[in-house]
């Protein structure tokens, strides 16, 4: 354990020498999936619950489907499916972008935390209690303007909890990007267990630099609701 | 539009293999589930705090690293003791070899053991005392209570966790296939790559895992349906 830590440090932490790797590599798949599927949920989740069938149904078939299957296949298709296509391949921006991992692990994930974050914000928007949205339309709001001040405000406040769960179960889906040649952590690790053949000792770093990566985010979370969620404090 | 190329049999014995694997951990792990929630709620302090440490570490810790790690450490361990055994006693040769399928079963079930817990210790929870104590006060034994009083009950308020519980285990077996095991999704691949159709096969893939989730979410709405007998609801 000590040969690997010797070893890998610095590729578990930050680069190799040549990439960004390591726990750099995880955080940054991390924030970008996340903020991709926060800015798609949001406008997704108002969707969602309309009145028009027409509205909320494809949005419904689109959480349903991928909420319905692993994320590794969706990684798969994203990653080696679309790059099979003809027209994918003949289209030189398309083919640029579904030929790099990191790219399509990124689309990938970003589509799949929207959909989970989508059905989060779209109960937490169908939680509004009555009496606020009775108050905002007697003072006179817009529909516009009764989303961005009360019901939006509201609906994340009382998500966050849930919300804390799916970041933190996103974390754990990271491990999967090193199917698709994407160096995070778990890939150092692997390149470790490759090299040395002590399984045990390289796994659990990896595993060790994840728990503390958790460990974090449910600090940081918990201070977050402390902030936000002030309010309901007894 | 199903023209499977040939790929039919594999794919369906795949698929097979994934359902087998999801049933087999989920019967791991609910029996660690009980387990560990009676551990988490026994009166032995070292007991608890053992349950404690497996639950915090194992739900900390992606499952796919937890996988990795256990698939690969397991045989080693597990060779460690066989020349230890035979060392022992010369006479016997003895040879454990894992497969990866066992393996899965293993490291799923220790892995979702653990949620488990967690969904079981709160539905523990939720069973109303005088429950127990009306169970007792009338003679019966522990085995008896949890028999007939407490696992009914309690299974009412774990089955939404452990629906959510199975639809993730369903999904978590996608992983196997990276240690090797030809579920669903590793016939699949074989058959993108004979036929360089990766899109259209991985997309069946896809399409399966859905049929299984959506039959699943059936049966956990007619099982709900079945341990909510009796409760009367608040009409509002």
């Amino acid at each position: 354990m000590i040969y690997i830590i010797q070893n890998y440090w610095k590729a578990f932490l930050v680069t190799d020498g040549y990439n960004m790797t390591g726990v750099a590599m995880t955080l940054w798949l991390l924030v970008s999936s996340c903020a991709i599927g926060f800015c798609l949920a949001l406008p997704l989740a108002i969707l969602r619950n309309a009145r028009n069938p027409l509205i909320w149904g494809p949005v419904w078939l689109y959480t349903f489907i991928i909420r319905g299957t692993p994320l590794y296949v969706q990684l798969l298709i994203v990653y080696t499916g679309f790059y099979s296509l003809d027209f994918v391949r003949d289209t030189a921006p398309m083919a640029a972008f579904f030929k790099q991992g990191i790219d399509c692990t990124i689309l990938a994930f970003g589509l799949n935390t929207a959909a989970y974050t989508t059905e989060i914000f779209a109960g937490a928007i169908r939680d509004t209690p009555f009496g606020e949205v009775d108050a905002g339309r007697s003072l006179g709001m817009s529909q516009a303007t009764l989303y961005r001040r009360i019901i939006i405000p509201g609906a994340l406040r009382r998500a966050l909890p849930v919300y804390s769960n799916e970041v933190i179960l996103m974390l754990h889906a990271t491990t999967l990007a090193f199917t698709a040649t994407v160096p995070d952590v778990l890939k150092i690790a692997n390149d470790a267990y490759s090299a040395t053949y002590n399984p045990f000792a390289s796994f659990s770093v990896a595993a060790l630099i994840y728990l503390s990566i958790s460990f974090c985010l449910i600090f940081g979370f918990k201070k977050a609701e402390e902030h936000f969620l002030a309010f309901l404090k007894p | 539009m199903f023209d499977l190329a040939g790929y039919g049999p594999q794919i369906f014995a795949g698929t097979v293999t994934t359902v087998e694997l999801s049933l087999l951990s989920l019967a791991v792990s609910f029996v660690l589930g009980l387990l560990g929630a009676s551990a988490k709620l026994s009166k032995n302090r070292y007991l608890r705090g053992g349950a404690t440490v497996y639950t915090t570490l194992i739900r900390g810790v992606p499952d796919l690293v937890l996988m990795l790690l256990i698939f690969y450490s397991l045989q080693i361990w597990i060779n460690d003791l066989t020349d230890w055994l035979n060392n022992l006693q010369d006479s016997i040769d003895f040879e454990v070899q894992l497969n990866p399928f066992t393996s899965g079963v293993i490291t799923l079930g220790f892995i979702y053991g653990a949620y488990f817990t967690e969904t079981f210790r709160g539905a523990f929870l939720a069973v109303p005392k005088g429950q127990m104590e009306a169970a007792r006060s009338f003679g019966m034994r522990p085995m008896l209570v949890f028999r007939r009083i407490l696992f009914p009950q309690m299974m009412r308020f774990a089955l939404p966790g452990l629906g959510n519980n199975w639809q993730v285990i369903l999904k978590a077996t996608a992983l196997v296939s990276l240690i090797g095991l030809t579920d669903v999704i590793k016939a699949a691949q074989n058959a993108g790559e004979g036929t360089f159709r990766t899109f259209y096969f991985m997309s069946i893939a896809g399409l399966v895992y859905l049929v299984l989730t959506t039959i699943s979410n059936l049966v956990l709405l007619a099982l709900e349906r079945k341990y909510m007998t009796g409760v009367r609801k608040a009409v509002l």
